[in-house]
């Protein structure tokens, strides 16, 4: 039924556009970034199909020591928790005794990003199967030297095989005599889910004790030896460049060692950290003037319904004409947002024989180490990115574009590593943004109170400029002479990016779902956590709603009446028993209640979420009571850890639904610091919130960071509409334009 | 210059100018890790530390204001071994995904306990209503300063 065809719209340019060169197979971090290496053995789970060697994944030392390696980056979101979790379950060892190496292009397996919740399903799948692999291969090891079946053999979750008189073996002598310089096999006896013993509990965070006490748990806290500080002199924000810095007071301060400047790219580089802001402040203090077409001030993320488009049908199956008794037509918009890191973008480069070492807080350290190599002109080869935390990104933040500004100043002071970060008002005049959006619905319900037909188009960017080649770095633009910028492309479903989870994972008749792609973009974006399932969410359950209010029908019946996926209606009864929806307090004028759900790109995990608001009348400002949540991800490898992931999720979506939005005039983003770009803080927090994980036992993993996104905000929007019988389509739902559409709906 | 500086109970001596925000002194002469440089301009709050048991931001506070004040660090308050009962707390709730506002999070929420050594949930939301924290921590850190209080933790999300 589901066809995709690109057709061409907008503009009269006959483009070419196809998918060829990246078969499914490749799609890694959620299809952002560029490809991950080929797929050698596509019968592999996860990301073993690119890396099938397993001591690429795993190594035991004869002294019984485990070593285990992932291309997946801790970003805050407690991955190295998890993975080590999985691990260890399939080896049946303790997690405090592995050691677990990740992202680094010198030491790991390449992995492509980590981005697009694919780290458990790609890296998690990997491990524990590169784990079940080991564990059977060292049981095999046992078996012969003892002449028993193997399937009499058990291992004891300390590093021994056990026979069934008693006799022990440890790991390290068995695999002292083994070559792990093998392929894995694709169906390795996995550990039975009733007898796990690390998998599904709730470890504490491995990386949590250095960040509660002044460890040195970031890429900001590296302190090597000569080191030197940097700051970039660069206009308010992409897009703009000084007119005159004032390169040669700079030059002149105390502590200043360098100043380098390659076309509009400059840079102050001192001894200590401060010595380098004060000559920033001196270069900067320069007019500015724009190099890019006028910010869209007039019409917003609506500017690009005017822009050349193409046409991408993602859902067409009008084939069952059916009566419909109402129609409603709407359309739903979102702002651009700032990822809002609250730790500025740095990194730690050091240029040394011929040799280029990146300390980055980057989601793709593999892109980058070639991406940069082309930026500085060496071979891939002699560039190594080792990936170290930083503040959340929650997508691209400034972290590829500082790591690649390091290395250019790096090249041209070698022998000393140089940190430079970014200051608060750069990071968020420079970094991408998430896409404006825009979507038009026009859906049908017919006298059976179901719907008849779904017609719905987007519009967006390209969710995907992640640097794969050196123009893909802001500084490409600045450098002289600048390069070829990198082609925003849109990445193909099932993962999707502006229509990500534009296709409903319910069921009905008559759908068609366009996305119009614009290639032009009004301000530099990139990914921003659930990319364009944020809008498309929003977009279809407020819609949804609208149309059970329309047919008289309670919100969750009108819900499940259009779901067959078993797993998704699960979700969606435990969210709202535990809400006691049956029981909710019923709009008053002030108080309501709303749901939503989705399957977070109707691949990854499943989130059904139910919440109480207030609304003050007098000012608009919205009161969240409590929220309840329900999330299916699959075999949990830490059920807190989901949790964590979801709460933080529905407080950061929550954020973006009530007060985000990256403000501009015609030449700059106005946003610049944390006044003007405001975010929920602790008074603005719900009362309550409370995620409830399924229990999935054995089930394969499915990512859960991104899953709270979309139906929080749509949940919020459905809310405030029971509450006060206004339906607000247009993000940031503000005070002010809640009060105004209280006034309007009377 | 040459300026002194009392740190965790400890009389450093730093060259350094005077101008120069109380931050960069404990990050880069002192090599603490604790405070974190998040806006410099006293908007988020990940540079917290306290100087004679008050919360303040290190971003803004010049080295030369400092005076014989006792700066107090994360780093005064406990270690990875010894943790005290907010850093305990903390982990006990698993208040943290990136973590970098919680060194920040922590010396603002033990000035509280300081004061008031058992602040009701309104009191700790208000105290804390300086302090961002963007990966949406908040109901947990919340947990964990009632926690540390030894006050009952509800509204929880196991």
């Amino acid at each position: 039924m589901a066809t995709r065809r690109e057709a061409l719209v907008g503009g009269g340019l006959l483009l070419a556009f196809s998918f060829a060169s990246r078969g499914l197979g490749q799609l890694v971090g959620g299809g952002e970034g560029g490809a991950a290496p080929k797929a050698l053995r596509p019968d592999l789970p996860g990301s073993l199909k690119n890396r099938p060697e397993l001591d690429a994944w795993i190594r035991i030392a004869p002294d019984g020591a485990a070593t285990v390696f992932s291309g997946k980056a801790e970003l805050g979101q407690g991955i190295r928790t998890a993975l080590l979790q999985v691990a260890a379950e399939e080896l049946d060892l303790s997690p405090a005794t592995i050691t677990l190496i990740t992202a680094d292009t010198a030491r790991t397996p390449d992995e492509g990003l980590t981005a697009g919740s694919h780290s458990m399903q790609d890296g998690g799948t990997a491990l524990a199967n590169a784990g079940a692999n080991v564990r059977f291969l060292l049981i095999q090891a046992a078996a012969r030297q003892w002449k028993l079946p193997p399937e009499s053999l058990t291992t004891s979750g300390d590093g021994h095989v056990m026979a069934p008189d008693g006799r022990r073996l440890g790991y390290g002598p068995l695999a002292a005599a083994l070559s792990l310089h093998i392929e894995a096999v694709p169906d390795a006896p996995r550990r039975d889910p009733a007898h796990y013993r690390t998998l599904g509990r709730d470890l504490p965070r491995v990386d949590i004790p250095a960040k509660l006490t002044g460890g040195a748990a970031y890429v900001q806290d590296l302190r090597f030896p000569g080191m030197l500080h940097a700051r970039l002199v660069r206009g308010p924000s992409y897009g703009t460049r000084l007119k005159a810095p004032n390169l040669e007071a700079a030059r002149a301060m105390p502590g200043v060692v360098a100043v380098i400047q390659k076309g509009d790219f400059a840079a102050v580089v001192a001894l200590k950290e401060w010595q380098a802001i004060k000559a920033m402040r001196v270069a900067q203090a320069s007019d500015y003037v724009r190099t890019l077409p006028p910010l869209p001030v007039t019409d917003g993320p609506h500017r690009l319904q005017s822009l050349p488009s193409r046409e991408i049908v993602v859902l067409d199956t009008r084939d069952d004409e059916r009566p419909a008794t109402r129609t409603i037509r709407a359309s739903y918009s979102r702002p651009w947002y700032s990822h809002g890191s609250i730790g500025p973008s740095c990194a730690v480069a050091l240029a040394s024989d011929g040799e280029l070492t990146l300390w980055s807080h980057s989601q793709g350290v593999f892109d980058m180490h070639r991406a940069v190599a082309e930026l500085v002109g060496l071979p891939a080869k002699k560039v190594r990115c080792i990936h170290i935390p930083s503040a959340g990104c929650y997508g691209q933040n400034g972290a590829d574009d500082v790591t690649a500004e390091a290395a250019l100043i790096a090249m041209e002071l070698p022998g000393r590593p140089i940190r430079l970060q970014w200051m608060r008002e750069q990071e968020f005049g420079w970094e991408p943004c998430g896409c404006g959006m825009v979507t038009k619905v026009e859906a049908s319900i017919g006298p059976d109170k179901r719907i008849a037909h779904w017609t719905y188009e987007v519009w967006s960017n390209s969710h995907n400029n992640r640097p794969v080649m050196a123009g893909g770095y802001a500084v490409a633009q600045q450098v002289v002479p600048p390069l070829l910028m990198q082609e925003p492309k849109p990445i193909p479903m099932p993962e999707g990016d502006g229509d990500r989870n534009a296709n409903p994972l319910y069921v009905f008749p008559n759908m068609d779902v366009r996305y119009h792609f614009v290639p032009e973009m009004p301000l530099r974006v990139s990914a921003l956590r659930s990319l364009g399932a944020h809008l498309n969410i929003f977009s279809l359950e407020s819609m949804l709603d609208e149309l059970a209010l329309t047919g008289g029908v309670d919100p969750l019946a009108f819900r499940l009446a259009h779901m067959q996926d078993e797993r998704a209606r699960a979700v969606m009864i435990e969210a709202t028993r535990r809400f006691d929806w049956a029981h909710r307090p019923r709009g008053d004028g002030r108080r309501g209640c709303g749901m939503a759900f989705a399957r977070y790109k109707n691949i990854g995990a499943y989130c059904a979420l139910a919440m109480e608001i207030e609304v003050e009348r007098e000012t608009g400002a919205i009161m969240v009571h409590r929220v309840q949540a329900a999330v299916d991800a699959g075999q949990p490898a830490s059920p807190d850890g989901i949790r964590n992931q979801v709460e933080g999720g529905i407080i950061q979506s929550l954020s973006w639904a009530i007060k985000e939005a990256v403000s501009y005039d015609d030449s700059k983003r106005t946003s610049f610091d944390w006044g003007s770009y405001p975010i929920l803080r602790f008074l603005d927090m719900p009362g309550s919130i409370d995620v409830h994980v399924m229990d999935r036992p054995g089930q394969p993993f499915l990512g859960a960071g991104e899953t709270a996104q979309g139906p929080t905000s749509a949940a919020l929007a459905n809310a405030i509409a029971d509450a006060t019988g206004a339906r607000l389509r247009d993000m940031p739902l503000t005070p002010e334009k809640v009060k105004a559409a209280i006034g309007l709906a009377g | 210059m040459t300026i002194r500086i009392n740190v965790n109970g400890a009389e450093h001596v730093v060259d350094a100018e005077p101008d120069t925000p109380l931050l960069y002194v404990l990050r880069g002469d002192l090599r603490l890790n604790g405070a974190k440089y998040g806006c410099g301009l006293g908007q988020c709050g990940a540079c917290t530390v306290q100087l004679d048991g008050k919360a303040i931001f290190s971003c803004v506070t010049p080295l030369a204001a400092v005076g014989t004040r006792k700066v107090r660090t994360i780093e005064g308050l406990g270690s990875v071994d010894r943790m005290n009962a907010l850093q305990s707390a903390f982990a006990a709730e698993q208040a943290a995904q990136c973590g970098y506002c919680s060194a920040g999070m922590i010396m603002r929420a033990q000035a509280l306990l300081d004061a008031i050594p058992q602040p009701d949930e309104a009191q700790i939301r208000r105290h804390m209503q300086t302090n961002l924290c963007r990966c949406g921590t908040h109901m947990r850190i919340l947990r964990a300063v009632l926690r540390a209080a030894g006050l009952p933790v509800d509204g929880h999300s196991a």
